[in-house]
């Protein structure tokens, strides 16, 4: 049973090409799951390989390494529209998470709470996928396929988040629902990416989570609130329709199917507003 | 690459030094550093990144090790609280103003306090509240309500006074180790190596089970030293707090009564219990139809858990005075409810843990705990031994509200270390200390009240259903108290309240801070409220009207002629209620949004010591011929502060400062029994014992030499300088003839509170002081989400005498969290919200300020008038904040916690009323 720290990708497939280990990165999640007595064979290490960690520029958007933690996430500096993603960052957890806990993980655990899937939804990423075979691309969406399950295939690994280019007058929010102020699994949690023209939303993207088994855009809201007034806002009424379809909440310890699809509408609007003036 | 196999060794930086280690693969820093680096300053509070005490710094920045594999640290630079305290400016001047605040309670989160905000103050010297509330985020402390560490790290001035006396803000006697990290916990004792116990547990609520062939498995696993199982008893399989509902058994036989409760244990290397799964533990199980809650466990046909308790109900308190119902039917207005609340979980940072050895064929325990003599009667009466044979050795406890007063890893350590014949360790997990360890009962109570115009109470009728668990644990204790307490401070003529407490196949409810009086609390000061509201009274003046007061009996026939604070504690909050509410009124007058703002008051009281039976504390004291004063201090200190409140009474009552004292602790072998660290009885019945025992050694000495009582005293270098009246007195201690313990002089004090058994009606003396509290809350509700954020507090305190007013805040502060938390997050639920993520208690960015108002209303039988104290602070909390709430949405919430789910559901209802 090793534990293996490789400072290259072609190290990492190479192992993953004949093993079945355990990729860890931050750990944050992978010990607290682990059951009494339960050791894993192999464990993989991918927080020491090269450029796996931190935040890039490409030519057509930004990379987010695989390793990259929350805290690499605050530090970095990125547009307005990643405020969301910022914001979602601080609300990982405590301190110590943020510190510890990567974004690739945070995907891959595919919790319906991920705090991090709502944010880099809206921003539209794409999670960059390698193994000795080479690599591919597929949309954050399609990747977490439900509750503990991604696209993920054996000899496999998250090489990186890919955001595509978004325009810098883009501006974004986030707003995180829980029982107490810190070190929460939110009851629910919606980021919003907005572009203001004149006073009027020119592009809203919404995304939820924690309210279904994995967070969703919501085209149907998206699409009403396209041409609104921004200082309208606070008097949209968001249940028309079935702006809010997409979800499928259920009622566990921290709230009911109910009392989620209820506040969702007012969460929408604050973090909207909020969004709006970042602007 | 590097392939880090079994043997691996990696280096890295540790507090300055390279250090080289050969972890497992993906052992847990926090076990490396523990294990195989001895950096014991390093806690383990849950294993899962939930509370932080194990924060270190890696490479400057705060995570907690439990959650980094060792491996990753390679090369890396990591840093604990041990080496921060040498080397480090901020450390080195946290730790001090730690001390002057009182920021460490129990001291089991202070090492994740401390380098969290070393790491914080490295990168921001001068942090603001939040900034400090963002940084220490990750770091539960269920003691200190945080706000004592916030003020300490904001360098807020303290107002210490180290002279040593009553009524001096001393600093805790014991902080410097806890600030330090040396502290020795339950789980710090044991050498790295020491052969293991894991107990083995029930899946499920109730089980019948077979064993396998325990001896063939334990045989063909090397390394796996011995399963213990009841065969392995030579005592009673069978223990209890109150001897005569005595009905816990060590291993469960035949059938399992709770999730988590023991049947087996197993003991081994530590690599072995490290990879024991219990699924391959040979025992088949066959699940049982269980009872969940009490209407289950009352239903026809159901289970019985116990077969002399019929309809599982295991007994019954009431209190009866005057005619409740013709006085009901003779009132003004009237108002009832049925309110109810959940379990609760203590919560305490530091799991069960200890260590135990055989030496010279007595047994040994080393173990964190509240009550050193009952857990050597219980060990006694398990092991069939002669309790001469048994030591029982506290070590520091991280926390213990109640529930390490009942033992838990007791017994497993002592049969594991006379089966093997080696030492032996264990510790909970944090999901074994939540599912087997003792919780608040769960709470069923409906509550009827009367009055007459003018505002005077005018009948009271309480029932409540407790729900205690699987067995008896404090149950009794609970069901006896309600009904002696639920009248509140108040005087109610006319009153009936009974109690029962109902088994269930939950874990064990017993003693959490307030036995029961908490829930019933909840009822009476809330239909307080909607009483004052109905007859047009202002609910504060309406409490104040009917406030007990010196000569008024309370519901149990019971006089005060003095000592009697309750209005004192009401009548203090009168400008923050009009100051409060007149603020919140033009808040929510100007307030466009979904924020709504609200103001709640209520009281409390709690009687001191123990419910109308003997429960005396003994403290003896010494000086040692080289002039050393030692006290024997067997008061657990669990973090409240009683090893500096004792010394600080025996030290007055001696004549010289608390600081000049040497301290032992409540080891059995040396030290005489100062009863159990609770019912909120150490400061009053212990401090009168260090008072009783002080006076004694003071008498001896001054007799020794015949002088006046105004003698003063001073002790050092082999002698006594006694001066009296400009003529001094040397006692040369070197010459006089010590006993065996070394000591010239000695002294012993015991005191028993006087109390009188009630009678069939409750009638009676139950206890020799009550203390008193009244609190007030400042809450914002946001309609719109349901949620409720605590903005301010106010707490008066009838304490008699702060014998440490630091030490007085520090438990008003650390009660309103829990309180706090009651109210509104907590409830443990079986199988459900076994770990700190998932039953979530408050953080840092929880807990709004806090202002204490020390009253002072002197108690006859207090040691200088004091009055306990630890329990009273979480009772008014939570009725405080359903009114305050009320006062914002107009809506009376009967249970708790209240959840933004519950909460906006209720708001919903009254938007379609």
């Amino acid at each position: 049973m090793p534990y293996l720290t490789p400072t290259n990708h072609e190290e990492a497939f190479s192992f993953l090409e004949n093993n079945n280990p355990r990729i860890v990165a931050g750990c944050t999640d992978y010990f607290p799951s682990l059951r009494q007595g339960q050791i894993h064979d192999d464990l993989l290490d991918v927080s020491r390989i090269n450029g796996m960690r931190g935040v890039t520029k490409t030519d057509t958007g930004w990379r987010i390494g695989a390793a990259t933690t929350w805290t690499d996430i605050v530090r970095a500096a990125l547009p307005p529209a990643f405020d969301a993603l910022k914001q979602a960052a601080l609300e990982v957890g405590s301190l110590q998470i943020q510190n510890q806990g990567t974004v690739a993980g945070n995907i891959c655990n595919a919790s319906p709470a991920a705090d991090g899937v709502p944010p880099l939804m809206a921003l539209g990423a794409e999670v960059e996928v390698g193994s000795s075979e080479g690599s591919r691309r597929v949309a954050l969406s399609d990747f977490i396929k439900g509750v503990r399950r991604i696209d993920l295939n054996p000899g496999e690994m998250v090489v990186a988040i890919h955001i595509p280019d978004i325009p810098t007058m883009s501006t974004s929010a986030f707003y995180k629902l829980g029982s107490r102020k810190h070190l929460v699994i939110s009851i629910a949690m919606v980021a919003a990416i907005v572009q203001v023209k004149a006073g009027r939303l020119t592009d809203v993207r919404i995304a939820l989570g924690s309210c279904s088994p994995v967070a969703r855009r919501l085209p149907g809201l998206e699409a009403q609130l396209m041409d609104e007034g921004v200082a309208d806002l606070e008097y949209f009424d968001f249940g028309i329709g079935d702006a809010f379809a997409p979800l499928t909440p259920i009622s566990d310890i921290r709230g009911s199917a109910e009392y989620r699809l209820d506040v969702v509408s007012e969460m929408c609007r604050r973090v909207l507003i909020a969004a709006c003036k970042g602007s | 690459m590097d392939v880090e196999n079994l043997e691996a060794s990696i280096d890295f930086n540790l507090n300055g030094q390279i250090v080289q280690v050969a972890p497992v693969p993906g052992e847990r820093l926090s076990e490396t550093l523990r294990e195989r680096l001895n950096t014991r300053d390093v806690k383990i509070g849950c294993n899962a990144g939930d509370c932080g005490a194990c924060s270190v710094l890696v490479n400057g920045e705060t995570i907690c090790a439990c959650l980094m594999p060792t491996q990753q640290a390679a090369g890396q630079k990591v840093e604990t609280l041990a080496g921060l305290v040498k080397s480090d400016y901020h450390a080195k001047a946290l730790i001090e103003r730690f001390q002057d605040h009182g920021a460490a309670q129990c001291g089991i989160c202070t090492p994740g306090m401390i380098v969290s905000t070393v790491a914080l103050l490295r990168a921001n010297p001068k942090p603001n509240e939040q900034q400090v509330k963002d940084a220490l985020c990750g770091v539960l402390c269920r003691c200190t309500g945080y706000r004592k560490i916030i003020d300490a790290v904001l360098a807020v001035p303290a107002s210490i006074d180290n002279s040593g006396g009553v009524g001096r803000a001393l600093r805790r006697l014991d902080g410097i180790d806890k600030v330090t990290g040396v502290e020795v916990f339950g789980d710090d004792i044991a050498p790295a190596g020491t052969l293991e116990v894991r107990v083995v547990r029930s899946p499920y609520p109730r089980a019948s089970f077979v064993f396998g062939d325990l001896d063939a498995w334990c045989e063909q696993i090397t390394g796996m030293e011995a399963v213990l199982t009841v065969a392995d008893i030579e005592g009673e399989n069978c223990f209890g707090v109150i001897p005569e509902f005595a009905d816990q058994p060590v291993f469960a036989e035949e059938v399992a009564r709770f999730r988590g409760e023991a049947v087996a244990a197993v003991v081994g290397t530590p690599e072995v219990i490290r990879a024991f799964q219990p699924d391959d533990f040979p025992v088949t199980w066959t699940e049982l139809e269980s009872v969940a809650n009490v209407a289950e466990a009352q239903a026809k046909g159901a289970p019985q858990l116990h077969p002399t308790r019929a309809e599982n109900l295991m007994c019954r308190g009431i209190v009866r005075s005057g005619n409740a119902e013709a006085a009901l039917a003779a009132a003004d207005e009237t108002v009832e409810g049925a309110f109810s609340s959940g379990f609760v979980e203590h919560g305490y940072i530091e799991p069960e843990a200890g260590f135990a050895e055989v030496v010279n064929g007595r047994v040994e325990i080393h173990a964190c705990t509240q009550s050193p003599m009952m857990d050597l009667i219980s060990m006694e009466i398990i092991l069939g031994m002669n309790r001469s044979e048994i030591r029982i050795a506290p070590t520091g406890v991280g926390g213990g509200f109640g529930s390490k007063l009942d033992i838990s890893i007791q017994p497993y350590l002592a049969l594991g270390a006379i089966k093997t014949g080696r030492p032996v360790r264990i510790t909970y997990s944090r999901t074994e200390s939540m599912q087997s360890t003792t919780k608040r009962h769960p709470s069923e109570i409906t509550l009827k009240i009367g009055a007459k115009k003018n505002g005077c109470l005018s009948g009271f009728s309480f029932f409540g259903d407790f729900n205690t668990g699987a067995y008896a644990s404090w149950g009794p204790t609970v069901a006896n108290r309600v009904p002696v307490h639920a009248s509140g401070p108040y005087s109610i003529p006319d009153y009936t309240a009974v109690a029962n407490g109902v088994h269930t196949n939950c874990p064990p409810a017993g003693a959490f801070r307030g036995f029961g009086v908490p829930q019933s609390g909840i009822a009476q000061e809330c239909l307080f409220d909607d009483l004052a509201d109905k007859i047009g009274i202002d609910p504060l003046e309406f409490r104040i009207i009917n406030a007990l007061g010196d000569g008024i009996p309370t519901v149990c026939g019971q006089v005060f002629e003095q000592g009697v604070g309750s209005k004192a504690c009401l009548e203090a909050l009168r400008p923050a209620w009009a100051k409060e509410r007149k603020e919140a009124d033009a808040f929510n007058a100007a307030s466009t949004g979904s924020l709504r703002r609200g103001v709640g008051v209520a009281a409390g009281w709690y009687g001191c010591g123990n419910t109308s039976l003997p429960n005396p504390s003994t403290i003896k004291a010494g000086v040692r011929t080289d002039g050393t004063v030692v006290l024997h201090q067997g008061a657990m200190d669990i973090g409240q502060g009683s090893n500096t409140v004792i010394s600080q009474i025996f030290a007055t009552a001696l004549g010289i400062s608390a600081t000049e004292l040497d301290r032992i602790g409540g080891d059995t072998d040396v030290t005489p029994d100062a009863g159990k660290t609770s019912a909120s009885r150490q400061t009053f019945v212990s401090g009168n014992a260090a008072r009783l025992s002080g006076e004694d050694m003071r008498a001896k000495i001054l007799r020794h030499v015949n002088v006046s009582d105004d003698a003063t005293l001073a002790f050092g270098d082999g002698a006594i300088t006694v001066s009296d009246n400009g003529k001094v007195h040397n006692i040369d201690l070197t010459i006089m003839q010590a006993d065996d313990e070394g000591y010239a002089f000695v002294s012993r004090g015991t005191y028993d509170p006087p109390t009188k058994p009630l009678d069939e009606n409750g009638q009676g003396i139950p206890y020799a002081q009550f203390g008193y509290a009244a609190q007030l809350a400042v809450i914002e509700v946001d309609e719109a989400l349901g949620t409720t954020k605590p903005i301010k507090f106010v707490a008066a305190h009838d304490v008699g005498k702060a014998i440490n007013p630091m030490l007085v805040e520090g438990q008003v502060q650390g009660g309103i969290a829990q309180g706090l938390g009651m109210a509104l997050m907590e409830e443990y639920l079986p199988g459900r919200t076994e770990n700190l993520h998932d039953y979530l208690i408050p953080t840092i960015g929880d807990i709004p300020p806090i202002e204490t108002l020390i009253i002072e209303v002197p108690d006859g039988h207090g040691p200088y008038g004091a009055k306990g104290l630890g329990e009273h602070v979480l009772i008014p909390t939570a009725p405080a904040l359903l009114n305050a709430i009320k006062y914002a949405t107009g809506i009376r919430v009967h249970s708790v916690p209240v959840t933004p789910s519950k909460l906006r559901q209720a708001i919903k209802g009254r938007e379609n009323d």
